[in-house]
């Protein structure tokens, strides 16, 4: 609840959910299996560059990807064994 | 061996609110502080994530888990405001017969070991869907409207928790937990609306909690938050943290919050009431 709402002025909730749905929906129309897939690959190819350096855990290789619109972004998060950190 | 409470969100009939409640109480119990994961299990037609705002962050999902093409920390989706809440997807593109018994077997047990709660979102159906979300649970919550099919298909999945889960095949009895929603205090008053007690009276379930028709589920939705995170002092939300206080073992009385009026409201809608 806002100062503006004391004004009449329209929740903008509608819109945020009208903007969601069509991002979301170009992309389920456009099948979205591709994604995984990729996700798959590079992750083992990520793996493979790190493991030649460091000995890290599988499980400690994230890949996140945040779809907007035309844009999509692909976050590396690497989680460091501690002795790996300090050797380097 | 795991700490670790498996609870269903079940009703039979679809449209009852199981996604919002999955959410709003996931959501209410990281913020207590617990290690929570919510599991979607309507392959298919998942929405557990558009409720939560995190479709644009899934990549792999459940049956991908269960197949062993993604391990589970890969599938599992962090909330964007709580660290300790974390959503399995469903997959939006297969059937629900991609799930194998022996697949969600292992996941729930790879899972208890790294949350507190894990709350099974179940489709809509007394179907392999909604026997698998159940299978494995501890407790299980079932959301009713007060109103007569919804409160007929809930009678049908009470039976199913009590021959189909593993509490039940080991001779357990399956603690459950009643939690109507959408209900109108006004319309229950005058007689339009199945009461509260009508819907315990007949489920002979406890009341876990009443969630009145509130603008603020859908504006919630809209935007991609629980309605738990949405708007704390929506009615809607207060109802939620008060059920999963009783979920957590509190044992308060069940209120039905009310629209808190401002001093305009006062003036113009106390004549309403």
């Amino acid at each position: 609840m806002n100062i503006l709402s004391l004004f009449g002025k329209r929740s903008q909730s509608a819109s945020v959910a009208k903007n969601r749905l069509q991002i979301l929906l170009a992309h389920e129309r456009a099948g979205n299996s591709a994604d995984a897939a990729l996700i798959s690959s590079l992750r083992e190819d990520i793996l493979a560059v790190v493991a030649k350096r460091i000995d890290i855990d599988p499980d400690a290789v994230r890949l996140e990807m945040d779809r907007d619109g035309d844009v999509t972004t692909l976050g590396i998060d690497i989680e460091l064994p501690p002795s790996a950190a300090r050797a380097s | 061996m795991s700490n670790a409470t498996v609870v269903v969100v079940t009703s039979g009939k679809g449209g009852v609110g199981k996604t919002t409640t999955s959410a709003a109480i996931a959501s209410a119990l990281a913020k207590e502080g617990y290690q929570v994961c919510a599991i979607d299990f309507d392959v298919g037609l998942r929405n557990l994530d558009l409720i939560m705002g995190a479709e644009r962050r899934v990549v792999f999902d459940l049956v991908n888990v269960v197949r062993g093409e993604a391990t589970i920390k890969q599938a599992l989706v962090r909330d964007k405001k709580l660290n300790n809440l974390f959503l399995l997807p469903a997959s939006q593109t297969r059937d629900k017969d991609a799930l194998t018994e022996e697949g969600v077997a292992s996941v729930i047990s790879e899972l208890r070991h790294y949350f507190d709660w894990i709350v099974c979102d179940s489709p809509a159906g007394i179907e392999r869907g909604a026997t698998l979300a159940m299978r494995h649970a501890d407790e299980a919550i079932i959301v009713s409207n007060p109103e007569v099919s919804s409160v007929r298909d809930c009678d049908r999945i009470i039976g199913l928790l009590d021959a189909k889960t593993q509490v039940a095949e080991q001779g357990g009895r399956m603690p459950k937990h009643l939690l109507i929603t959408r209900y109108d205090s006004a319309r229950a008053k005058t007689g339009d609306m199945l009461a509260t007690d009508d819907v315990v009276d007949i489920l002979s379930v406890p009341l876990i909690g009443v969630i009145p028709e509130s603008k603020d589920v859908l504006k919630a939705s809209n935007v991609g938050l629980p309605v738990t995170l949405a708007d704390e002092g929506s009615p809607a939300a207060r109802a939620y943290m008060e059920a999963t206080r009783r979920l957590l073992g509190e044992n308060i009385p069940v209120t039905i919050p009310e629209e808190k009026k401002g001093l305009f409201g006062k003036i113009f809608k106390g004549r309403a009431a």
